[in-house]
């Protein structure tokens, strides 16, 4: 079973005293690889995530995003069916958070394997993965396809501010054209089918009620729209321990 | 499946061997430290009247150096599962198809040979410097004995590794701990033999685990100053380190990573 898995932890867990190929063979020797195999994996691995040329080089000496390929590349080395991605960008620049989305992807494609990552970055999860979970406090809220979850937030999102919000929504519940509605703050989101023509009708309304727009604006739907509807607050990117509320992304994958 | 875990010991073994050859500074401290005691304590006493001594200081210092080396050395080792711990390492590692099981042996075999490799630099060096030697089968049961060492001493290690969470209590327990039980040890001076001690102090020293495993050194290598027959050290010896052993497995097969 444990052979079937491949884990990258969200905190580095490589010998920083042995070279990057020693830790891909001591992981090779546990997972019961043989020579011929361990040789050839090495070298295949190394070349997914770009690392040939430093692989006899200490861990020590490599940057962060390259302990992070590193330990992508380790969590393959055993053909896993499934490997398990905990927050795998967490701190990386955005450069290596597209190099690292690539080989996430490059793997999912050219080995077959299933993916399941976590993540705090909805941009992230938008790019990477097939089926979305969002779990808030530890309970999982939904899972679905990421088309399926922006539709069900509505084609558009209008965000807009005015003085008493309150007085708005309560008039503005009662249009049957409004599939989503929530506040946030200061401001409001109403998820609608085509937003352009909405737009000139809640003016309109606004402007019976006495009340004064202060900025609106419309948009497609974000999986930021589709988090904040699920849960209802905005998102936290990271807290100390421990963390109550976390996205799940999975990514599986119909082979 | 029997392979997976012959290989998962000697990679365990392996990253210890690796680990300690390429740190210079490690080789360096851990065979001039005791050199030091050696030479220094060995030479600068030498014909001192120590009382409940009998024979050159020397003699009597040179086993007891020896267990030094091999006692930090080991637990060095045991406690460096700590670092893994903090560096996450140690997760890797527990959550690969091996049993615990391995790991720990792997990591023994791996501290017990580094600190055997030292204790055999510093037992050359000081029959070099002219420390008697009783017969060649002294000889071979002093070799018996630092084995055994390694191995307790690794498994001291093991327990606390297992029992802290990080290096702040260490210090502590270098000095709460380990000095009291070195110095008690008679590996420096005699403790046994001396009537000028108070006798608690000379009671307490026998429930020392460490007095045994340098007074069986003393009888095996030298022949000189010993308190009991190292035959019957020897014995006592096997059961701390069987005793050891399976406390340090069982601690650390419970410990979280």
């Amino acid at each position: 079973m444990r052979k079937k898995i491949g884990i990258v932890f969200q905190e580095p867990a490589l010998d920083n005293e042995l070279t990057g190929r020693e830790n891909l063979d001591f992981h090779a020797r546990m997972y019961g690889l043989d020579k011929k195999n361990r040789k050839t994996r090495i070298n295949q691995v190394l070349k997914l995530v770009d690392l040939v040329n430093k692989k006899d080089e200490y861990v020590n000496n490599y940057s962060g995003g390259m302990k992070r390929r590193l330990e992508i590349a380790r969590g393959l080395m055993h053909h896993p069916t499934v490997l398990f991605l905990d927050e795998p960008t967490l701190g990386l620049d955005a450069q290596t958070r597209r190099a690292i989305w690539e080989y996430i992807k490059k793997m999912n494609r050219d080995e077959g394997t299933t993916i399941f990552l976590t993540t705090h970055y909805m941009d992230e999860a938008d790019y990477l993965c097939k089926r979305i979970g969002i779990i808030d406090q530890g309970k999982i809220l939904v899972i679905d396809t990421t088309e399926n979850l922006k539709n069900s937030v509505g084609n558009d999102v209008i965000t807009l501010s005015c003085d008493d919000l309150e007085i708005l929504i309560i008039r503005i519940q009662k249009e049957p054209w409004i599939k989503n509605i929530k506040m946030y703050g200061s401001s409001l989101t109403l998820g609608v089918e085509k937003g352009e023509e909405k737009i000139p009708v809640i003016i309109e309304i606004a402007q019976s009620l006495g009340l004064k727009i202060k900025s609106i604006s419309v948009r497609k739907p974000t999986l930021d729209d589709v988090f904040l509807s699920f849960t209802g607050k905005n998102i936290r990117i990271e807290e100390p321990e421990p963390v109550y509320k976390k996205i799940a992304r999975r990514r599986l994958l119909g082979r | 499946m029997i392979g997976a875990e012959f290989q998962a010991i000697y990679v365990m073994w392996l990253r210890e061997m690796k680990r300690f050859s390429r740190s210079r500074s490690r080789i360096v401290g851990v065979i001039i430290q005791p050199l030091f005691f050696l030479v220094i304590l060995g030479f600068g006493l030498r014909g001192a009247i120590l009382p409940g001594l009998t024979g050159d200081y020397i003699d009597f210092i040179a086993p007891g150096i020896v267990a030094m080396a091999i006692l930090f050395s080991s637990m060095f080792t045991g406690i460096s599962v700590l670092w893994d711990k903090q560096f996450g390492f140690l997760q890797e590692v527990l959550v690969a198809p091996i049993s615990r099981f391995s790991i720990i042996i792997g990591r023994t075999f791996g501290g017990a040979t580094i600190s055997l490799l030292q204790g055999f630099i510093i037992l050359i060096i000081s029959i070099f410097l002219g420390v008697t030697v009783s017969s060649t089968a002294g000889l071979f049961l002093t070799i018996i004995f630092m084995v055994l060492l390694a191995f307790t001493a690794v498994g001291f290690g093991l327990i606390l590794a297992s029992l802290m969470r990080d290096f702040q209590g260490f210090q502590i327990i270098i000095n709460l701990i380990i000095l009291p039980l070195f110095f008690l040890s008679s590996a420096i001076v005699p403790i046994q033999t001396n009537e000028n001690l108070p006798k608690f102090l000379i009671d307490a020293s026998f429930a020392n685990p460490l007095f045994y495993m340098v007074d069986g050194l003393r009888g095996s290598l030298t022949g000189m100053n010993w308190v009991f027959d190292p035959l019957i050290n020897l014995v006592i010896v096997f059961i701390i380190c069987a005793i050891m052993m399976g406390l340090g497995t069982y601690f650390f097969s419970k410990s979280e990573a």
